[in-house]
């Protein structure tokens, strides 16, 4: 199936604590290896499930997602 | 490539608002200020009233607000927010005016000045962030830590007998005539994000009206003074202070007090 939806993570403004993790029905987002300039892990999307659903974009504290979705 | 196409600006549908400074938040990772702060722009925003909307900062870990929130700001002395609020609307009653305060300056230092001006009936709306602690000073015990629950004054959790108990801050003010919409949201989840900024956009319409103060608790995590991760705390926080302090409306405009006042209908 063709994903519907996408995210683009601001890396260097996530600070790893993985409240969207929680909140993905889909499980796309995983933590990353390396980390930003602040020495934090940050989330990374690891497969194409995405719906565009925002659910990770809204519990994000520091608002670092910005979600798209095919309409 | 599919994916690529995905991303183009008639596809978007959430980013961060204007309303937040482009700022980064000196919050601690996963701490609820953050999104409380975004929900509160994210109503103004909705309701498209940034330049008629004037904020007043608290003392505490939101001290800096005015640095993330788009709108005119102004700091206040340790728990005289509502006051200091109280005279800007007095002043410029067509303006839009908000406090935005923690458990500790709302419910401790800034009692007093709570219950007058939700007494008076003040035309504000008052954001209440309780999570249970004095999370800037190092995680001291507040009026609202939970009995039993361990800060770094009651190391051995909180003995009602000799410490007091647990104070209710919002279903107290519910009983006081000059309030007008008192409700409890939390934003830990998705869904509880999204009640809460409906809660708040709420408030700010009732605003208009000049009926009455509004006050909306939102309950919250304190990863750093709780001494766990972001995903823990919210887990801790569902488990323990949502039990105390059970969410939904309080009071609301044209019945009165759900549920007799006593917690969240």
């Amino acid at each position: 199936m063709a994903a519907k939806g996408d995210i683009i993570i601001d890396i260097e403004r996530c600070k790893g604590c993985q409240v969207c993790l929680d909140a993905c029905p889909k499980d796309v987002l995983e933590m990353s290896r390396k980390v930003n300039a602040k020495g934090y892990q940050y989330t990374v999307k690891v497969n194409s499930d995405c719906t565009g659903c925002a659910n990770c974009a809204v519990v994000c504290p520091d608002a670092v997602i910005s979600v798209y979705r095919v309409k | 490539m599919a994916e690529q196409s995905i991303i183009s600006p008639e596809n978007l549908v959430y980013k961060k608002t204007d309303v937040m400074t482009d700022r980064e938040l000196h919050y601690c990772p996963g701490c609820g200020h953050g999104t409380a702060h975004r929900v509160l722009a994210e109503a103004i925003e909705e309701l498209g009233i940034q330049s008629e909307t004037i904020g007043v900062a608290p003392v505490g870990c939101s001290v800096l607000a005015y640095y993330y929130l788009n709108v005119d700001m102004q700091e206040a002395a340790h728990g005289r927010a509502p006051a200091v609020a109280t005279g800007i609307k007095r002043v410029l009653p067509e303006k839009y005016v908000f406090t935005y305060q923690g458990d500790g300056d709302l419910a401790a230092i800034g009692t007093s000045e709570t219950i007058h001006a939700c007494n008076r009936g003040e035309n504000i709306l008052i954001v209440f962030v309780n999570n249970g602690i004095y999370g800037m000073t190092g995680g001291q015990m507040a009026p609202t830590t939970l009995p039993g629950m361990k800060s770094s004054t009651c190391p051995m959790g909180r003995d009602v007998k000799t410490m007091g108990n647990p104070l209710k801050i919002t279903e107290l003010v519910a009983q006081l005539p000059g309030t007008h919409y008192v409700t409890r949201q939390s934003v830990h989840t998705p869904g509880n994000v999204r009640k809460a900024k409906r809660a708040i956009r709420k408030a700010l319409e009732y605003q208009k009206e000049d009926k009455g103060t509004c006050l909306v608790e939102i309950v919250s995590n304190c990863p750093s003074g709780w001494k766990m991760n972001a995903v823990d705390s919210n887990k801790w926080m569902e488990e323990n202070m949502l039990p105390f302090y059970p969410l939904g409306d309080i009071k609301v405009p044209g019945k009165g007090l759900v549920n007799g006042g006593k917690d969240g209908g």
